[in-house]
């Protein structure tokens, strides 16, 4: 994808703490239009605070998050979504009890309430069309896939600029991992940026452009997805291969 | 050949089970808990106090229905057999008036545990109600073996009944249960029929039914009865098929009927009251008291989801803005000396002039303040945290108003007094005219804000705030995500909630004529929130039954309800249909679809392991 022209969003030597905790340490992210960028990284590596921090649930001790040219560290979450973030929390995490309707509402909250949002549900429909058979159903009672649609659905119902997955593999069988990775690249397919955070590299890899690897707070790599997939270093410490 | 047979097989090894065997675990079980709960009964004094309070004259008095509903209930259920989904249902015969009687015998047994040991200890020290007329109540008047026979066996007899209720078929079931509760109920409610009655002008009626001390007469207790068994009968399925009628309607017709439901009830809520005597009205405006508040809580626990145990302050902060506007001896008015300088206060309660309306408007504006005020600090907390702050903000309000410090606005502990009645002199209906103090034009009073409440509540529940309310009580961290202001939305709930409860306080401080500390207790807070939780979380018409339910039947915290006698006994019974409803029905009586939905999803959900395991079989189906 285009490396040249502006970011849409990008993080500028972004330091964050918990109290005496220096969690993010320098960070510098880049992500385009169009893109699927990845973030690698085992636990406790910084991944997590990484998407708060970009949504404004974490305020940057130092540098700047920049959203389409407008710097957005310190705004609250609101603004932030509005402007054009949102998330698809790790294990779906849907409002079970509502209805799958309530729930893609509560994706467009912040949208302004003259807008038609027929075309938005529309689209949704479209994308997955299961979706659509399932209006009414409590958002519980689907089955795992149908609810990764929802969840995704919910999101994009925001209109976001960029799409955050946080570790859309966490806790699912291999079947539904896949078909995560497929709505993935289906969504960016029909032209919304992705940002993936994820422990399974080579999944994430599988499907995204670049990639960021973060190791306790800092990046240690920055390279196409080709690039890492051939890095030696990383097939020994994340994609789980025995050097031969 | 093999197939065919199965079902039999399984029908034989249904038939297999014992149909004659007592299920001795359970009716022990049921023996052992109904002796407890006579003994309880007895001991906590409510045998001995309603005792004096005749249901049927000359044979039955309050008193021994309180102890000996419960071996009857016992043996009921003792031979009453669980119906397993997918097993025949238990064969009914004689074993069931069998267990039915031991399970009597035990309870009697007892209590007559509970007469002997009264006999040859001295108690009272520890237990105060272990009085000798209670022994004498106990003993008949006579001696210990002829308590034994008469609690034991009496006890038993009315066991064995119990259990022969359970061999009844369904519909003879449904006519004696109907003939016993409506005769009770009638004989009960005897201070409220007559009121009504009066009300109507037909005093001969109740004249007639009731008995010159009180209590049904035995020949009308007949009657009643033969009359309860006869509507029970005739109206036997009836709520059934309403039911069914009503989820099939198409959703045009649906909204035709629930429109004519509406008119009808707000048309009875106009007219009614001015036909209904004092009591009845009396009664009624406690209840709107506390739906208002409950509808306020009703905003803050049910819909955002937010525990707070310290509403009353509100309530309080309402009734003393309204006392101290409109009081002539409200402290502030006071001369020098303490002498009374003025006639009226500041303002009075005139709806009918501007005056009422600014006290309106100044009540909501200094809720609203109580409201931030209290809301921003504790915003942040969840759940548990939560609860425990708002019930230290709640003692803090009702203290601030008792001390001394505030004392010259608030007059401390005397509170303020002389608060005029609402300015509805003026009110002509028809040609009636009501008076400030009659309790129809209190009535009315509240009835209004009543309304507007529900409205109120209502919008609120279908509003963009109402969707984002719902979505921060399922998931906080998800729905600040998804860029709810989770802070606006937790203090809009706050604020919206004070201001309902500060219409309360104003009713409240109009309808007493006067506000003290004491009325501003935590256990407002905890009736209020009981009345929230029994009706149905997050449901208005559920706060409404909760309300008239708890505050009509039972009494609010200082305030009677229909069912006087037991006064004394309220919070007993308060706990003990908490802890009923929170094992049973944890939904409330009327039960909103989502509220209901979660808790039985959560049942179902509990074990979370077995259903991640039951989701991911389902998607691996799906999938392949």
């Amino acid at each position: 994808m285009s490396e040249n022209g502006q970011p849409v969003l990008e993080f500028r030597g972004v330091n964050t703490h918990y109290g005496p905790v220096h969690v993010l340490k320098d960070v510098d992210i880049e992500i385009h239009a169009g893109e699927i960028v990845c973030l690698l990284g085992g636990n406790a590596s910084g991944k997590t605070t990484t998407l708060k921090t970009i949504l404004g649930m974490v305020t940057p001790t130092s540098g700047d998050i920049v959203l389409d040219g407008e710097i957005v560290s310190g705004a609250p979450t609101s603004r932030i979504v509005s402007a054009g973030v949102s998330m698809v929390p790790e294990n779906r995490r849907l409002f079970k009890r509502m209805t799958v309707k309530e729930n893609l509402e509560i994706g467009a909250y912040l949208r302004d309430p003259n807008d038609d949002l027929d075309a938005d549900y529309e689209r949704i429909y479209e994308l997955f069309p299961r979706v659509k058979e399932r209006l009414d159903q409590k958002a519980g009672t689907l089955s795992g896939g149908e609810q990764q649609m929802v969840a995704v659905g919910r999101a994009l119902m925001a209109r976001p600029k960029v799409l955050l997955m946080d570790e859309p593999s966490m806790g699912l069988a291999p079947v539904l991992v896949q078909q995560n990775f497929d709505i993935i690249e289906t969504i960016n397919e029909a032209g919304t940026t992705v940002f993936v955070v994820e422990q399974n590299a080579k999944m994430a890899l599988s499907i995204a452009d670049r990639g960021y690897v973060l190791m306790t707070g800092r990046i240690v790599l920055a390279d196409t997805a080709e690039g890492l997939l051939a890095n030696p270093e990383m097939r020994t410490a994340y994609l789980g291969e025995v050097e031969d | 050949m093999a197939i065919v047979n199965a079902p039999e097989t399984a029908a034989s090894t249904q038939a297999a089970r014992p149909i004659t065997a007592v299920d001795w675990r359970r009716t022990v079980r049921m023996g052992l808990l109904g002796g407890l709960g006579m003994v309880f009964i007895a001991a906590i004094g409510m045998f001995e106090e309603l005792d004096g309070r005749p249901m049927i004259v000359p044979i039955l008095s309050l008193g021994y229905l309180t102890v000996f509903w419960v071996p009857f209930v016992a043996g009921y259920l003792a031979a009453k057999e669980e119906t397993l989904e997918g097993l025949a249902p238990p064969q009914k015969g004689l074993r069931d008036p069998l267990a039915g009687l031991v399970a009597g015998l035990m309870g009697g047994l007892a209590l007559w545990l509970l007469t002997a040991f009264m006999n040859a200890f001295e108690w009272r020290d520890v237990f105060l109600k272990l009085s000798p007329t209670l022994l004498e109540l106990l003993t008949f008047g006579n001696d210990l073996g002829f308590a034994f026979l008469a609690l034991v066996l009496g006890s038993g007899l009315l066991g064995m009944l119990g259990g022969a209720l359970a061999v009844l078929p369904e519909s003879g079931r449904r006519i004696v249960v109907g003939a016993i509760v409506t005769t009770f109920v009638v004989a009960i409610l005897e201070v409220i029929f007559v009121d009504i009655f009066e009300g109507i002008g037909l005093e001969a009626v109740t004249d007639l039914v009731y008995d010159i001390n009180g209590g049904l007469a035995w020949g009308s207790a007949i009657v009643v009865a033969i009359l309860g068994g006869t509507l029970a009968a005739v109206s036997a399925g009836a709520s059934e098929r309403s039911r069914t009628r009503w989820t099939a309607m198409e959703p045009a017709p649906r909204r035709t009927a629930s429109l004519a439901a509406f008119v009808i009830v707000a048309l009875l809520t106009i007219f009614l009251p001015i036909i209904l005597g004092g009591i009845v009205n009396e009664l009624l405006a406690n209840v709107g008291l506390f739906l208002l508040m409950g509808l306020g809580l009703n905003v803050v626990v049910g819909y955002a989801g937010l525990l707070d145990l310290g509403y009353v302050a509100f309530f309080a902060v309402g009734a003393y803005t309204t006392a101290v506007l409109t009081s002539p001896i409200s402290p502030t008015l006071l001369g020098e000396d303490g002498s009374v300088v003025r006639e009226e206060g500041l303002l009075t309660i005139d709806f009918f002039g501007w005056e009422g309306w600014a006290v309106l408007g100044a009540v909501l504006l200094v809720a609203a303040i109580a409201g931030i005020v209290v809301g921003t600090p504790v915003i942040r907390m969840r759940g548990d945290y939560l609860a425990i702050v708002t019930l230290g903000f709640g003692e803090i309000v009702r203290i601030l108003f008792l001390s001394d410090w505030l004392a010259p606005v608030f007059g401390g502990a005397q509170g303020v007094r002389q608060i005029p009645s609402a300015g509805v002199e003026a009110l002509d209906l028809v040609d009636l005219t009501i008076t400030g103090v009659d309790p129809r034009s209190i009535f009315y009073f509240v009835a209004v804000f009543v309304a507007i409440a529900i409205y109120v509540s209502w919008r609120l529940s279908k509003s963009r705030i109402g969707r984002a309310w719902a979505a921060m009580r399922e998931d906080e961290t998800v729905a600040e995500a998804m860029g709810i202001d989770t802070v606006r939305a937790k203090l809009l709930a706050f604020i919206i909630g004070a201001m309902l409860a500060s219409f309360g306080g104003m009713v409240f401080a109009v309808k007493v004529g006067s506000v003290f500390p004491k009325s501003f207790e935590l256990l407002v807070s905890i009736i209020v929130l009981v009345v929230v939780i029994v009706g149905g979380m997050g449901n208005i018409a559920g706060v409404i039954v909760g309300a008239l339910v708890l505050i009509g039947v039972l009494g609010g915290p200082t305030q009677p309800g229909v069912l006087q006698e037991f006064a004394e006994f309220k919070l007993l019974i308060y706990g003990a249909l908490l802890v009923y409803m929170m094992l049973q029905r944890p939904e409330g009586l009327v039960p909103s679809l989502s509220r209901s939905r979660e808790l039985h999803h959560e049942e179902m959900q509990q074990d979370a392991w077995l259903a991640s395991a039951i989701e991911e079989d389902d998607d691996e189906e799906a999938s392949i």
